[in-house]
């Protein structure tokens, strides 16, 4: 059943959907706001204060109205806007993505769910054929406002087909933007931005953060509040070596920051919050400034965001390097069911800690 | 549901035995005799629309039904302006892709290039009955529903040559026609791909009226093909467009072929328009060699969308002469079929109505035949003169937003800001 989560034993967990954030808030550069919300909840503000503000932002997808979303995400929107406005559709992925795109060339501005990114597989022409491609091939007449949003990646125990991450495929295709959002205020602001964006958005959740809880700010509460698209930010400051991520993995690696902390090696953590337009000035800034790159992503590895990473800072920043770019990514198989074999394929808190020593030079 | 308003109107007085898409005569009621009359002459048991009973679907209308009740008898379907305003648009068609097949075999063109010679009366047809706001979605057989949505010749063959002074500024070609100003909304290259897209126009002047409260009333139609009538999308949008009540009318221009697959060897019920009704809207078979049969029917759906009743399939039993594309060497289609099919070239047909019953004379005629090959000429001189995109061309429109930074709170674009710091958002 979706969004029951097996309680883990591990500490790179914040698996537990009770689980809040404590003593490592206040290590934290952003402003310690009083106020904690769940992503869950950020998600379903953002969507319901740009509904209010637009009348041309409506909702569509499978489970989103009488269901209440399912992951809950869109839970009320039903009640407070109407059937109109909120549209519960048959199983036709292609069918109702290409509707999407297409009341989005007439002018409104849907936002389409898929229950997870898997399923936008179904529906892969339309967001790069039709949505992506179209400003382009229309020579600006024609632009998309639209947003693909759902959980992408890695849950708990829901096997191959449910587990891939598509920030890679997604992010390859000019003309998309892909955002990938960690924290509360993260997914409150890039989805204001999405929403608000003329150009097609590929907005990748993860079902894992949707209970976690955040400390949020006054001003991220402002329902005008929104992030900017192709901005990465420096989660916690460091000077030895870089750890580049994005969404769950941007929690990993603060713990391993922490860890690595206790042995002296202070590691700057950069939460990437856009993959398409990537953030390569600050990647490099940080990179030149510590000269040592560890970047971690779920999904594949070859082909992966950390390869693209990878590759921009061999070519801009060379001369800056310390040591050989490490690439954590998950495992080159498809996501096994067993327990201990998922955990196997997908990164942890202590691969992440193992590399950096690794570029620190400080491993076996 | 009852299947009553899917008829199947006679054809150029072919017996049915000859054409394999009719049942046999043992399931259907004989033809009629073929008359001059344009139109079902058959009686067919219809439901009558009664709005007293709300029903969760509404009852459909024979088509035809409608268009044999309202017609006056013993006049004509068109006056003298509509139908110089169809034959001056058929020609238009006919030219241009004559003329894009020579450019093609002389270099000019380039790429996939797909010719719409013998379909013309399907596009005329429904086309000519639009306003400028009414939305078209099609296939990449598109260049004549773009010239008949009124995207101009000049447009389309500088499109056609790759200048910038085409429609898409050459970025798009031959596959992808849009223009904004006309609702051309594309120009696909994969088949089927166009039908949710109309459907979400569609969905969108359904949303504008109900939800936005403006006064909008614009239907969107849907080309595509019979190979396409296999293909999941097409039924996802059947269903959706019939549940929500979309006014979109799908277009089925079955010409038989899928570049060279046999619809009949890939399809397992060949006869397209049975496929309505099983979704709950009307199907409606036409000639679609016969620009006043497809117009008539095309009246009825439009007004059937724009009322807000809902989708119609229309399927139109037309024919390409040439082959799929310029690059294909059609080996596979039977000499007799093609003869067969250009005996009733739509163009042929239009005129002789004309000039049977008088519109128009022959002078007339041959005078709008000299302005279209002169102005296709024209169009080919423009396009030869045009230049190509300059260089910067490349990394433009990628993004609606200058830099890909989105918009800020204030909303405008976050790059226009002085104070925001550029990023390498390299667009």
């Amino acid at each position: 059943m979706w969004g029951i989560l097996r309680q883990r034993g591990i500490d790179g967990g914040g698996l537990s959907l009770r689980r809040t954030r404590s003593a490592s808030v206040s290590a934290r550069s952003y402003a310690a706001g009083s106020k904690e919300m769940t992503v869950r909840d950020a998600l379903n503000s953002a969507i319901d204060e740009e509904m209010s503000a637009d009348p041309k932002v409506f909702v569509m997808g499978e489970e989103v109205g009488q269901y209440q979303g399912a992951y809950k995400i869109t839970k009320g929107l039903l009640e407070k806007y109407g059937p109109e406005r909120v549209y519960d559709t048959p199983i036709t992925e292609a069918g109702f993505t290409g509707i999407g795109v297409g009341a989005a060339y007439a002018g409104l501005k849907p936002v389409v769910e898929f229950m997870t990114f898997n399923f936008s597989m179904q529906a892969i022409d339309h967001i790069i054929n039709s949505a992506a491609k179209s400003n382009y091939m229309s020579a600006g007449q024609i632009n998309v406002p639209i947003v693909f949003r759902g959980p992408n990646g890695a849950a708990a125990g829901v096997g191959a087909q449910h587990s891939q991450c598509y920030a890679a495929w997604y992010a390859s295709v000019p003309g998309l933007k892909v955002l990938a959002p960690y924290s509360a205020e993260d997914a409150r602001g890039l989805l204001k931005a999405a929403i608000r964006d003329p150009d097609p958005v590929v907005f990748l959740e993860n079902e894992l953060l949707y209970g976690e809880s955040f400390p949020i700010s006054e001003e991220a509460l402002d329902s005008s509040f929104c992030l900017p698209i192709g901005k990465a930010k420096i989660e916690r400051q460091g000077k030895d070596v870089t750890i580049v991520t994005f969404s769950k993995m941007v929690g990993f690696a603060l713990k391993a920051a922490e860890k690595l902390a206790e042995e002296g090696i202070s590691a700057e953590v950069i939460n990437l919050r856009s993959i398409r337009p990537l953030d390569r000035a600050t990647i490099n800034a940080s990179v030149r400034k510590t000269s040592r790159l560890v970047t971690v992503e779920e999904g594949f590895p070859q082909h992966g965001v950390c390869a693209e990473i990878c590759a921009s800072v061999v070519e801009e920043s060379f001369s800056y390097l310390d040591a050989p770019v490490e690439r954590i990514a998950g495992a080159d198989v498809p996501m096994p069911y067993a327990a201990n074999l998922e955990r196997l394929a997908l990164p942890q808190v202590e691969d992440i800690v193992r590399a950096a020593k690794r570029a620190c030079y400080r491993s076996k | 549901m009852a299947t009553a308003f899917s008829a199947t109107l006679p054809l150029h007085g072919s017996s049915s035995q000859e054409n394999r898409l009719l049942l046999p005569s043992t399931r259907l009621p004989p033809p009629p005799p073929p008359s001059s009359f344009l139109g079902s002459t058959r009686s067919l048991p219809i439901r009558r629309l009664n709005h007293a009973h709300a029903s969760r679907r509404s009852p459909v209308v024979a088509v035809q039904e409608i268009v044999k009740a309202k017609k006056p008898t013993n006049s004509l379907l068109i006056t003298k302006e509509e139908g110089l305003v169809l034959y001056e648009d058929m020609i238009l068609g006919r030219s241009f892709e004559d003329m894009c097949a020579q450019m093609y075999y002389r270099g000019k063109m380039f790429g996939f290039v797909h010719l719409y010679n013998g379909q013309e009366a399907v596009s005329t047809g429904f086309i000519k009955l639009l306003t400028q706001s009414d939305s078209v979605v099609s296939t990449y057989r598109d260049h004549v529903h773009a010239l008949s949505k009124g995207v101009s010749a000049r447009a389309v063959m500088s499109e056609l040559f790759g200048k910038v002074t085409g429609c898409c500024r050459g970025q798009g070609g031959s596959m992808h026609m849009f223009s904004k100003e006309h609702n051309m909304l594309g120009g696909f290259a994969f088949i089927g791909e166009g039908i949710p897209v109309a459907t979400g126009a569609a969905f969108t002047s359904k949303y504008k009226r109900e939800v936005l409260k403006q006064d909008c009333d614009d239907v969107t139609v849907a080309f595509f093909g019979d190979g396409t009538c296999n293909n999941g999308q097409f039924y996802e949008c059947l269903n959706m467009a019939a549940l929500y009540k979309l006014p979109i009318i799908f277009v089925v221009e079955n010409n038989l072929w899928a570049i060279g697959m046999s619809h009949l060897r890939s399809t397992s019920d060949p006869e397209i328009w049975k496929k309505g009704p099983a979704f709950g809207m009307p199907g409606v078979h036409v000639d679609g060699m016969d620009v006043l049969k497809v117009r008539e029917v095309a009246k009825e759906a439009v007004a059937r969308a724009r009322r807000g009743e809902g989708p119609t399939l229309v399927e139109c039993e037309t024919y390409r002469f040439r082959g799929h594309s310029l690059a294909d060497p059609d080996e596979l289609r039977d000499a007799a079929e093609k003869a067969k099919y250009a005996a009733r070239d739509p163009i042929t047909a239009l005129k002789k109505y004309l000039i049977e019953n008088k519109l128009a004379n022959e002078a007339e005629l041959k005078s709008i035949e000299k302005k279209i090959d002169e102005l296709v000429e024209e169009a080919v001189e423009f396009a030869e003169a045009s230049p190509q995109p300059g260089r910067s061309q490349l990394l433009e429109n990628v993004f609606a937003d200058p830099k890909g930074f989105g918009i800020g709170p204030d909303g405008r674009y976050r790059c226009e800001d002085p104070k925001f710091t550029e990023g390498t958002a390299q667009v």
